[in-house]
């Protein structure tokens, strides 16, 4: 019965072209329009590190006071002060602090061009936190840390560029005329948006490319790449040694905490700390402290460019107005066979029966619109880049699923769209119809 | 004329068909208003001024490897010798930013040392006293900056300047009643006072984003040249000869000095680049809506033909009828014509509170600004027409159906 009610499907169809065109157009339009903003949507959205955001937390202190903070929240990163105390303190699992660099690399040969390389001055525990692959070698020791030892670990993209993709474990790069060992290289390692580096502004940016400790980019006086922010009127002198010691606000901190009571142990700590701060006469104002996970975190800084956010909903009322006429089509499609139905009904076709007739073609409708959503979609993915930031567009890719999903949004919602013109069709009155003609 | 009660009685019989239609352009409308909204709302952005001349500018990012903060000083200074001897080239300086950059600095701007919030924030710009011609910034009181102003400093080290230039935005709002040419205001976080020397007519902050709309034109030129790895060069060539110094200033300052690099894709830009990659995701936005507005509104006059087709070929027989009992071809057009305008009424009412609703929404998710009613207004009128437009050719139809047909297959 099947094959034979898609037959059928597919006479009717034919009859119409016009009107079957104008529904298939209608579905296709509004599908390859949501896929396209949902596949940037669900890019920029996701949870980066899926098994383990609710134990990854940025830790937050307030060192403005009520009269300079943003209403009432600390600044979004510590001062270099309150971040080497707290990571100092030891006081979760792991801890980690981080300011991004963009040291000048400097390859091997006297006529070499340097060029610039982004990458992050961090402690030991970074890499186990953050679920870092490594194709050679491995992290720094918590060792190197605390002798500032001139480490790196580099990227495969890097180690690419650099030696070729050869394990470069122990060989030496030159960043800023100093030279470092290499200890570790990563494997590609891209987790979108990249969470822990918000302040700066990185949620999107290309891939890292280096790390190196954190107290050995401070000894060297490797100055942040990316965002810093002075915000009181506290006059804290000039010069790199006022800047390191004062109040502007640079180094994001994170603390891996298993369980709520952790987290809650966690929290009480960093009051105590701001109190301390509060009595050594540092902060004039009560402890105003934050501990936010991943998803915290990124929904705070509204990580989610809003770009992206109304373009989906544009795209989804769309898709809702093409469904909308969708039904009255199928509608105007289906009652113009009332006499038809009339005759089957009559021969004895039940209800059910005139059902399955209908949504197969409906979802006839709906497989041929989605297969032109489908190929509107990958159309449009080169079209991404000229919506987006290309950093942002080159997120967006057609995947497997991506693809299921076209097709199966463009069957399911047709066939949905379906159901009122089918009920009605269903209603048809055998004997009324038989009379009219 | 045209009686309207037997329409509607009428359109009670295909009530489906008439809810759907009506749900359609309510839809239509609700997005479309705010589309166009959205659209020229970044068409606005777009084409906000820099206070630039931005014909014949060139934008180098230049980054130093391996030299101290403090050493680069005689670097900038014979990059910019060099910068302003080359053929073609009428002035150029060295800035820590400049309008649509992406990246800067900005600082609260107070009457008082002491005063808790700033009174605007405003963008620097740390030039020397080529800097209104190179950027080609109007002054319209006081005066240029003096050569034997400009101060070289570290820029951890960098202290609030004596003399400032601000725009006449941030002057505006500093003092509403009057002119800050002369006063004293406090640039930093400092208690050092910085005198107005002179306020130009216009320059725009670094960035393009939404939040720094606020003071999207108060900017502070400070005398002072800023030591340190990275720095941006302004360059203005004579006209015409944009494109040669694109090319031969890079080799110049590479031939200078070989160890500097400019980043891939912001290190040597014309200033229409500039431009094009700082508002790139408000054109796109506005590329999509309109692109959605122009399919929709296709969408649903076809969804209107389509389903008053079917209407008509329904009906032949009714009217067939009516034009045997003595309705001319006029009437049925006009019966067609106003059956579709009660039901246009009554979905752009619904889709005139719908926009506004969806507006009311994104005003508080997305900092946006309110529906002006003219587009509600406009957005109206335009489905209004697109649906008589719609339906013409479907009751064209209708109205040439023969008095005939009312006799057949009975």
């Amino acid at each position: 019965m099947f094959s034979y009610y898609l037959e059928l499907a597919m006479r009717s169809l034919r009859r119409s072209p016009g009107l079957t065109l104008l529904m298939v157009l209608a579905i296709g339009f509004g599908v390859a329009a949501s896929m396209i903003t949902w596949s940037v949507f669900r890019a920029v959205s996701g949870d980066p590190i899926p098994g383990k955001s609710s134990q990854l937390y940025t830790v937050l202190v307030d060192n403005r006071g009520p009269q300079y903070n943003d209403e009432g929240e600390p600044p979004e990163a510590l001062t270099y002060t309150d971040a080497t105390a707290l990571v100092a303190a030891r006081k979760a699992a792991h801890q980690t602090l981080l300011f991004d660099v963009a040291p000048s690399v400097l390859p091997e040969g006297n006529q070499s061009i340097p060029f610039i390389a982004d990458g992050y001055a961090t402690n030991a525990d970074f890499f186990g936190m953050f679920e870092v692959p490594f194709e050679y070698g491995g992290p720094w020791h918590a060792s190197d840390d605390e002798g500032r030892a001139a480490v790196a670990v580099i990227s495969h993209e890097l180690n690419q560029q650099l030696f070729n993709g050869a394990d470069s474990v122990g060989r030496e790069i030159t960043m800023d005329r100093h030279t470092y060992r290499v200890v570790g290289v990563t494997a590609h390692w891209d987790p979108q948006p990249r969470y822990y580096d918000v302040f700066s502004g990185n949620q999107f940016g290309d891939p890292v490319q280096l790390y190196l400790p954190f107290t050995r980019a401070v000894d060297v006086a490797m100055d942040t790449s990316g965002r810093n922010n002075c915000g009181s009127n506290v006059d804290f002198g000039t010069g790199r040694d006022a800047w390191l010691h004062g109040e502007c606000v640079w180094v994001p901190v994170w603390v891996e905490l298993a369980d709520q009571a952790a987290a809650t142990s966690y929290r009480e700590f960093l009051t105590r700390y701001a109190a301390e701060q509060q009595r050594a006469g540092r902060f004039h104002w009560a402890p105003n402290v934050r501990l936010r996970d991943v998803n915290n975190w990124l929904d705070h800084m509204h990580v989610v460019p809003p770009e992206s956010r109304i373009s989906l909903m544009v795209a989804l009322g769309f898709f809702v107005i093409c469904l909308v006429n969708t039904i009255g089509l199928l509608l105007a499609k289906f009652m113009r066979r009332a006499a038809e139905i009339g005759v089957r009904r009559a021969l004895g076709a039940p209800r059910r029966e005139i059902y399955r007739q209908f949504l197969i073609e409906a979802a006839t409708v709906g497989l041929v619109g989605g297969v032109l959503g489908l190929l509107l979609t990958a159309l449009g993915m080169f079209g991404v880049g000229l919506l987006f930031e290309p950093e942002i567009a080159r997120l967006a890719h057609l995947d497997f699923s991506l693809v299921a999903m076209t097709l199966l949004v463009a069957v399911v919602a047709t066939v949905l769209a379906a159901f009122y013109p089918t009920w009605r069709a269903a209603k048809v009155q055998p004997a009324w119809q038989l009379k009219s003609n | 004329m045209l009686h309207i009660k037997p329409i509607v009685v009428a359109l009670k019989r295909h009530k489906a068909g008439t809810v759907l239609i009506a749900l359609q352009i309510a839809l239509t409308l609700a997005i479309v208003c705010n589309a166009l909204f959205i659209i020229q709302q970044r068409i606005g952005r777009l084409s906000r001024p820099t206070g630039m001349v931005e014909s014949n500018l060139l934008a180098i990012q230049n980054r130093w490897v391996g030299v101290d903060d403090n050493a680069t000083g005689p670097l900038i200074k014979s990059d910019l010798q060099a910068l302003r001897q080359l053929a073609g080239v009428e002035d150029a300086i060295s800035t820590n930013s400049f309008p649509l950059r992406g990246g800067g600095w900005s600082m609260g701007v107070r009457h008082d040392p002491d005063a808790k919030k700033p009174v605007s924030s405003a963008a620097i710009y740390a030039v020397d006293d080529h800097a209104l011609s190179t950027m080609g910034a109007k002054l319209i009181a006081g005066r240029n900056f003096r050569s034997d102003e400009i101060v070289w400093v570290e820029q951890k080290a960098y202290a609030a300047s004596p003399q400032i230039i601000i725009t006449k935005a941030l002057s505006d709002k500093l003092y509403p009643n009057g002119s800050a040419l002369g006063k004293t205001v406090y640039i930093t976080d400092t208690a050092r006072p910085s005198t107005v020397i002179g306020i130009v007519e216009h320059l725009q902050v670094p960035w393009s984003g939404t939040w720094s709309d606020s003071f999207s034109d108060c900017v502070v030129l400070v005398p002072t040249q800023l030591t340190g790895n990275f720095g941006s060069y302004l360059i203005r060539s004579k006209p015409g000869q944009l494109a040669a110094i694109t090319a031969t200033a890079p080799r110049l300052l590479i031939k200078n000095n070989r160890l500097r690099t400019f980043s891939r894709d912001r290190g040597v830009r014309t200033f229409e680049t500039v431009r094009a990659q700082a508002y790139k995701s408000d054109r796109g936005i506005a590329l999509l809506m309109g692109v959605v507005c122009a399919m929709l509104l296709a969408i649903t006059a076809a969804g209107i033909v389509g389903l008053t087709s079917f209407w008509v070929g329904q009906r032949r027989r009714q009217i067939g009828v009516r034009r045997a009992l003595g309705a001319t071809r006029h009437d049925i057009l006009g019966y067609f014509l106003t059956e579709n305008l009660l039901i246009g009424i009554a979905g752009v009412v619904i889709g005139a509170l719908l926009a506004i609703g969806i507006n009311l929404w994104m005003v508080t998710q997305f900092e946006m600004a309110r529906l002006s009613m003219t587009y509600v207004a406009a957005g109206v009128v335009a489905l209004l027409l697109l649906g008589q437009g719609a339906v013409l050719a479907p009751a064209l139809r209708a109205s040439r159906v023969s008095p005939v047909e009312a006799t057949r297959s009975v």
